[in-house]
């Protein structure tokens, strides 16, 4: 007996809409079987993390802060997913957005210019960007594969990132620790009263409504959306795909660069050997979950803001924070699984249908 | 530099090559029936992890290593379900795999990080062989698992050329519609080698934990996975390249490990970044080298296969 896949009459519309929320659910119930059989007592453990992430102001707050770097990370990679390119790099671009920002603060110790935090925001920009290029100018120009040198260059980048941590940038007053010189306030992100919400919240929306116009309204975004769904026709109608791949990396590299600034400019305000706990990772499952659409990457980025949140609860439950990893994996696999199930119907050889 | 030095390297370069050549030729198996598995990191960390759990429970590393085999085909048994049966994205189901089997091995794991096993993998001299001037200090002075790793070059060279199943094999990557059509069970044909891929990344993550560091440690895979999957292009899906770019890799390993042992002056930053730089050089190389001789991949990598759909 075995099981085969017959096409849908049409694929049903409430299941598409219902496939990332139950794919959550499910993630959730099976995360759920391996707290229990680690011998913990699963439904504790999630309450733990629920309220960790969204119980108070004050956790709903910290998940807001997470949400920064998860939108622009996921914005970088959902534009890269609309013209089929895969972009595994962001948290080597986030880590390069903030060494280059990072840099500029170092430098003007006692800056206090308006100046200082737009110089640190372009320089992020910038940095993830030249970042982004490497993978990108590599299949533009060789077609070397970009799942491999874009993900093999998050390697290169966090040791790159660390050399100046513990080598030129290390803090002298910093007893050794491994820890540049703290920012001068001027280079620090202003933040909501009370909380640790930053300023880039608002680089997060105004990203997603930069792609949402340059998808909709520009000529490179149309080319863009037409070299993904349809790179033959985008060559036959003459359009210049190298340059296309060459922007989109720019941009996706920029964008997880901006992630970068955010984290040690709104809320480190030095540099330390890690400043990302995978964000350029999550953005991959964000991007998919939310279909590409920078509305939705909002709403999906808040999720999983909280899903990090959360997890960082479990530790003082006793627990690995490894199950968010596990968790988005699961969401991953079955979002997968869901999304061909609203396009066929699973049948069993044999069966009278 | 001595000779005794040169020679020590070199078998260490086969030491530190040989996980990364097992989940090489894994995936040019699964690669040649067509499936590409980008969960190779994660069946490596999952196989070192129970690898080693099973060892320290038993204090028999063979148990351990079947272990890992057994649960890196279970996980690649998840991307078969998805890619082959559901015919899902191949590339997401092999980043899930990859995100779940890291965060699994780290939230099972945490139990016996920096745990020492009593038992592991030595290295012996290999009779006879290992008396060979050079070469046998070089290659016939290893663990059980390495000479293992010798006997599956040949053995996986003649099934792929020579006989009759690798022929299905490689039918069912190049054109699985005229396969279909002979006959040939294209579902059955990519669900053994994307299992049988599992085993062998399995495995070379369990020589991690079991002989190269006989140690657990969260994310002690650092990215061999990864460098695997390029070198099966380096390797144009063949398995005596795959050994060649594996020893070429180690070599890179083992000379940066030393640099950083005799304390040169380079910060170990820079040698720790040797191996992905090396990797990406290698993967735009051997791009082009294919892309000029048309040494392909497998014409339907990636491409899930369905009979043509009655509607």
């Amino acid at each position: 007996m075995s099981i085969f896949l017959e096409k849908r009459a049409q694929s049903s519309r409430l299941l598409s809409a219902m496939v990332p929320l139950l794919a959550i659910i499910l993630a959730l119930l099976m995360g759920a079987i391996i707290i229990a059989l680690t011998g913990s007592n699963p439904w504790e453990a999630y309450r733990e993390m629920f309220v960790g992430a969204f119980g108070s102001g004050y956790a709903l707050s910290e998940t807001l802060v997470k949400t920064i770097p998860l939108i622009l990370c996921s914005l970088g990679v959902g534009i890269a997913f609309r013209a089929t390119l895969w972009n595994i790099g962001a948290e080597g671009q986030l880590y390069m957005g903030a060494f280059a920002a990072g840099g500029i603060a170092l430098a003007f110790p006692q800056g206090q210019g308006w100046w200082l935090i737009p110089l640190m925001v372009l320089a992020s920009l910038v940095g993830g960007a030249l970042w982004g290029l490497i993978p990108g100018l590599l299949k533009a120009k060789l077609n070397v594969n970009e799942i491999i040198t874009s993900l093999l260059l998050n390697y290169v980048a966090i040791l790159w990132f660390q050399y100046w941590i513990y080598g030129p940038w290390k803090d002298p007053l910093g007893y050794g620790f491994p820890y540049t010189a703290p920012f001068g306030e001027g280079a620090w992100l202003p933040t909501l009263a009370g909380t640790r919400i930053h300023l880039g919240l608002a680089f997060a929306v105004l990203a997603a409504v930069f792609l949402f116009f340059l998808l909709k309204s520009t000529r490179v975004g149309y080319e863009i959306r037409i070299i993904g769904e349809n790179p033959q026709a985008a060559r036959y109608a003459g359009m210049n795909i190298p340059g296309a791949i060459l922007l989109v990396f720019a941009i996706s590299g920029g964008l997880a660069g901006l992630a970068g600034m955010g984290e040690i400019s709104g809320v480190i305000h030095r540099l330390q050997p890690a400043i990302s706990p995978g964000f350029g990772y999550t953005a991959i499952i964000i991007a998919w979950l939310s279909r590409f659409n920078p509305w939705l990457t909002i709403a999906v980025s808040f999720l999983f803001g909280g899903l990090l949140v959360g997890g960082y609860s479990l530790r003082a439950f006793g627990l690995s924070d490894s199950l968010v990893l596990i968790l988005q994996g699961l969401i991953l696999f079955l979002l997968l699984g869901g999304d061909i199930l609203t396009r066929y119907r699973l049948r069993w050889k044999g069966s009278r249908a | 530099m001595t000779w005794d030095v040169i020679l020590a390297t070199l078998a260490a370069a086969i030491k530190a090559g040989t996980p990364i050549l097992y989940a090489t030729l894994g995936e040019i198996l699964a690669e040649r029936a067509g499936i590409l598995n980008l969960g190779l990191e994660g069946m490596m960390l999952i196989g070192a992890l129970t690898g080693f759990l099973i060892c320290s429970m038993t204090n028999n590393p063979w148990l351990g290593v079947l272990a890992a085999i057994s649960s890196g085909a279970l996980l690649a048994l998840i991307h078969a379900f998805l890619t082959i049966t559901l015919r899902a994205q191949q590339v997401v189901s092999g980043l899930a795999l990859t995100m779940f089997g890291m965060g699994l091995s780290g939230f099972i794991g945490k139990v016996v990080i920096g745990v020492p096993i009593v038992s592991y993998f030595r290295p012996f001299d290999f009779p006879i062989l290992s008396q060979i001037p050079l070469l046998g200090e070089v290659f016939f002075q290893q663990d059980a698992l390495v000479y293992i790793s010798y006997l599956l070059i040949p053995i996986l060279s003649f099934w792929i050329y020579r006989t009759r199943p690798g022929l299905h094999m490689r039918a069912v990557g190049e054109n699985p519609a005229t396969a279909d059509a002979m006959g040939i069970s294209v579902t059955g044909i990519r669900y053994f080698y994307t299992l049988l891929g599992g085993c062998l990344a399995g495995l070379g993550g369990a020589y991690l934990s079991l002989a190269y560091t006989p140690v657990w440690l969260e994310n002690m895979v650092a990215g061999r996975g990864w460098i695997a999957i390029a070198l099966v292009i380096f390797a144009s899906w063949d398995p005596l390249r795959a050994l060649l770019g594996s020893y070429l890799f180690g070599l890179v390993d083992a000379v940066q490990f030393r640099a950083q042992a005799l304390g040169l002056a380079v910060p170990s930053f820079f040698l720790n970044m040797t191996p992905y730089v090396a990797t990406i050089l290698v993967l735009v190389f051997a791009t082009r080298q294919t892309a000029r001789r048309h040494l392909g991949a497998p014409t339907a990598l990636g491409i899930p296969f369905a009979r043509e759909e009655k509607t």
